[in-house]
């Protein structure tokens, strides 16, 4: 049997640090991923990674408290400062591995301003930040000679009497099932953007490990806290970056006025994401704006500045909307972009499975809270995704692997892929039930939400669960059929969703990215805690656990 | 807009399987993407369709793919611009890579020699405790090459690898100078020596033949022959002239320079080091003996072209401007 000490799933830049740590920390460690780990959506972070460097004269608890701030003060205090404090390091790590980041006139590390945060400590390439690090991280997985199965999709996760031994695995391009054993499991699977229409994330993002997990009894943790993100593009919701603004871009209503001058007078466009996209969302409400869109306008930046620092962006809204950002105004508006939610992990990885660990955006160590500052995610999967590896790898010593038996574990998952295939063909398509299931949570559970919507949205997905038991699988061949993969990430997007809705209509104030119209003021003494949901016998079931607070107390937030 | 969508499909679990056309009719939006039409082939109208795709934005690399003859990206190309007079398109996977079924290829050959150019910085000596100093500049003009999302558009439309697999290609040379060209690598002067020697030899740099068509399928401007080009600048300045490569490109450039045209019986001569190399000698024979039978055997006394010194007043006048680049010290034409 195929056999590791750590097995990392999901190759993006969390599995990858994972995985190289991990290995460096002397365990047998591979990779799994239903893509190649250069196709991961890692790649579409955009705008930079943030770190506090001393040498400069930044300041980490600064940027701890920027983000403790940012996350409305929901986010765990003492993974944030494991977060900032090891910012710089893990910052100048990757410059030593290779990435071209942009430098100031001395030659070293350029910074740019970003949402939410009073200095300058993004680092960045270009506008293409996130593709410039997963891309080195590649090299290094390379370098590592890590064992990679590329193209293979984790369908469940092997656990006996409490202790992980393993997955099983659908090799996409064979149609094969195989299981594979390891002591510990470090689940790096991303977000679950697919579960919203439109959505800024990619097509493969679509709740795996957080399903595969909740599954298995783990909580996931402030699951109602999804960032719409203030500039997608109109029409396809593709992501502009922050980095339009953090280079001095404005937010224009349909008469040109900078709207954002009434809701955050100091930081303007660049007040936290959560609240510039609660203003877009006011003013298109109110008529402000066009066709639901309000306006991103970079013409007043130049052209020398945007070919140089923003020229992806500005090849999407040519070849996507066909605006030239150079010339005009971009209409642009809130769209669904991460969720700072995920599997509830301790500041080591760990999550309440014995052996499982977490990282990345699938993760929820807390250091995002209720909203996530732009730049932070980047940051979140190295540090995190390293910490993880390390100590999955040390975990892994003195125990033994689970003695499961392999060919009934395999002829398990046969047999539920067999039931899918032999389905007769006259249910709903799979990419009906996504469409109308993306399209209710981003009606329902949008930038603004209340009890009404957000019920009408659980009933939806019960009735698309109805719908999905029937679901056919058109393609019955084995090589290469996504037509099966994409039915067995539907199940795992139903499973998150519910996860969502319910947390969502459990926190009864407006925090961070939940904003209630029904409880519009944030509740302290009530909800300073975070939401956990763990599978029930039917849905999620609901518990609380205490936000971890060190030395910064809440207070009113404002920009 | 209504289109029709030609794809080339292929099946490896037919009973008999070949590639074969199936035409889609689909009705998409007026700004729609290849990519969109494709999504909604697979969504709504046949799910046995398998491709590659994900971010829709030109960043993950999956979708490339040949459309209308040429690679591309599918989510980067406009269906309004894709489409012909009778509203169609074709679309078939991507060259050179052997396909699994419909548009999926296999990548091990692209990823294979990616591996082969030992993709990670290699720094001498000891990191420095803070970052390394680098000018901007240098570093803009690396992000123009890491900007490759290694889609596999300039690897399938190479025409070199079409017909001999064991060349390096577009994509893993680009990565290549992606680290010859970065002042982090190689020796304290930042150059790449080790990385120039073995990308010297047969399959690497020299057996480009700058047909170009990487330049125009890459859909992030990364401009692999350039690259390439660049590659050889620095392999000449680092001193490695040994090779048929850098030998052909000083014939080429001795020969026009001295009598303003190309001696095509020499030249061959002259890249594999002369008339000693025998081996080399006896593989020409059957290329010899059938431009002789056929006759297109070159002339023996090789002639200048009337008023020659106009020809080497420029070479001299070029010769301070370029002096130090490949062009300087060789043929731009090699």
């Amino acid at each position: 049997m195929l056999e590791h000490d750590v097995l990392v799933i999901g190759a993006g830049l969390a599995g990858m640090r994972a995985a190289i740590a991990a290995s460096a920390n002397g365990a047998n460690t591979a990779i799994i991923s239903k893509v190649h780990p250069v196709r991961s959506h890692s790649n579409a972070a955009q705008g930079g990674i943030n770190a506090a460097l001393l040498d400069r004269g930044d300041d980490w608890e600064d940027h701890a408290y920027d983000t403790i701030k940012g996350s409305d003060f929901l986010g765990d205090q003492d993974a944030i400062e494991i977060m900032c404090r090891s910012a710089g390091r893990a910052l100048i790590d990757m410059e030593h591995m290779g990435v071209t980041f942009n430098r100031d006139d001395e030659g070293k590390l350029g910074t740019r301003a970003f949402g939410g945060q009073r200095r300058a400590r993004t680092f960045f390439v270009g506008d293409f930040t996130g593709q410039a690090l997963l891309h080195v991280m590649f090299e290094q997985l390379i370098k590592s000679q890590v064992r990679s199965y590329e193209e293979w999709f984790v369908t469940s996760l092997i656990i006996e009497d409490g202790q992980v031994g393993g997955v099983t695995a659908l090799e996409i391009r064979t149609g094969q099932l195989h299981a594979i054993r390891a002591k510990t499991i470090i689940l790096a699977t991303g977000g679950c953007g697919r579960i919203f229409e439109p959505s800024t994330n990619a097509l493969i993002v679509t709740g795996d490990g957080m399903a595969l997990a909740y599954n298995a009894g783990a909580g996931l943790m402030d699951m109602e806290m999804v960032q719409y993100h203030p500039t997608t593009l109109a029409g396809s919701g593709v992501l502009l970056s922050e980095a339009a603004r953090g280079e001095g871009a404005y937010l224009r209503d349909k008469n040109g006025n900078r709207f954002m001058e009434r809701y955050a007078p100091n930081m303007m466009e660049l007040a936290s994401r959560d609240v510039v996209s609660r203003a877009e969302q006011t003013e298109i409400n109110a008529g402000n704006g066009v066709n639901g869109c309000v306006f991103l306008d970079c013409t007043h930046l130049g052209e020398a500045l945007i070919m140089e620092k923003l020229s992806q962006i500005r090849e999407i809204g040519i070849d996507l909307a066909g605006v030239d950002m150079i010339k005009e105004p971009v209409p642009i508006r809130p769209g669904m972009h991460y969720i700072m939610g995920g599997i509830k992990t301790d500041i080591d990885g760990l999550t309440s499975i014995p052996g499982v660990y977490a990282a990345g955006e699938c993760a929820n160590v807390s250091v995002h809270g209720g909203n996530r500052l732009g730049a932070n995610s980047l940051l979140d999967t190295i540090v995190f995704g390293e910490r993880s590896g390390n100590h999955a790898a040390d975990a892994c010593r003195g125990i033994n692997f689970l003695d499961f038996n392999e060919g009934e574990v395999v002829a398990r998952e046969e047999r539920r892929i067999a039931d899918l295939l032999e389905r007769p063909d006259n249910g709903d398509r799979w990419g009906a039930i996504r469409q109308a299931m993306g399209e209710s949570m981003v009606h329902n559970v949008a930038v603004f939400r209340d009890e009404q919507t957000i019920s009408e949205a659980i009933r939806d997905f019960s009735d698309l669960r109805e719908r999905y038991n029937t679901v056919p699988v058109e393609n019955k061949r084995r090589t290469f059929n996504t037509d099966l993969v994409f039915a067995l990430e539907l199940g795992y997007m139903l499973d998150v969703a519910d996860t969502i809705a319910f947390s969502a209509l459990e926190r009864r104030e407006s925090r961070g990215a939940n904003a209630r119209t029904d409880f519009p003021e944030r509740d302290d003494e009530n909800w300073l805690k975070h939401i956990v949901a763990r599978k029930g016998e039917v849905g999620p079931e609901l518990s609380y656990l205490p936000v971890t607070i060190t030395k910064w107390t809440p207070e009113e937030r404002k920009y | 807009m209504d289109v029709t969508i030609k794809i080339r499909r292929y099946d490896p679990e037919a009973e008999q399987p070949g590639s074969y056309w199936e035409s889609f009719d689909v009705s998409v939006a007026d700004n729609a993407t290849v990519l969109d039409a494709l999504i909604k082939i697979r969504e709504e109208m046949d799910g046995t369709l398998s491709l590659r795709c994900s971010c829709r934005s030109a960043i993950c690399g999956s979708c490339a793919m040949r459309i209308n003859g040429h690679a591309g990206l599918a989510c980067k190309t406009a269906l309004a611009l894709a489409i012909g007079e009778d509203n169609s398109v074709t679309i078939e996977p991507a060259g050179v890579m052997k396909v699994i079924k419909d548009l999926v290829v296999d990548f091990e050959l692209f990823w294979d020699k990616i591996r082969a150019v030992d993709p990670y910085l290699q720094p001498a000596g000891a990191e420095p405790e803070g970052e390394y100093i680098a000018s901007n500049e240098s570093m803009l003009h690396l992000s123009a090459v890491t900007a490759c999302i290694m889609c596999g558009a300039c690897v399938s439309d190479c025409t070199v690898l079409e017909v001999d697999p064991t060349f390096l290609g577009p994509a893993a040379l680009a990565k290549a100078y992606r680290f010859t060209a970065d002042p982090r690598d190689g020796n304290r002067e930042g150059v790449s020596r080790e990385r120039l020697r073995n990308l010297s030899e047969a399959t690497g740099m020299w057996d480009c033949t700058r047909c170009n068509e990487c330049v125009q399928a890459c859909p992030k401007g990364v401009a692999p022959m350039d690259r390439i080009m660049g590659l050889r600048e620095q392999a000449l300045q680092a001193g490695f002239t040994n090779n048929n490569g850098a030998r052909h490109t000083g014939a080429f450039t001795e020969s026009v320079g001295n009598s303003g045209r190309l001696d095509e019986l020499r030249l061959p001569i002259k890249s594999v080091g002369g008339v000693t190399n025998v081996a080399a000698m006896i593989s020409y024979a059957p290329v010899g003996w059938r431009a002789l039978t056929h006759g297109k055997m070159p002339p023996i006394r090789h002639h200048n072209v009337e008023n020659v010194e106009n020809v080497r007043r420029l070479f001299r006048k070029l010769e301070p401007e370029l002096a130090g680049t490949q062009i300087g010290r060789n043929s731009p034409f090699g």
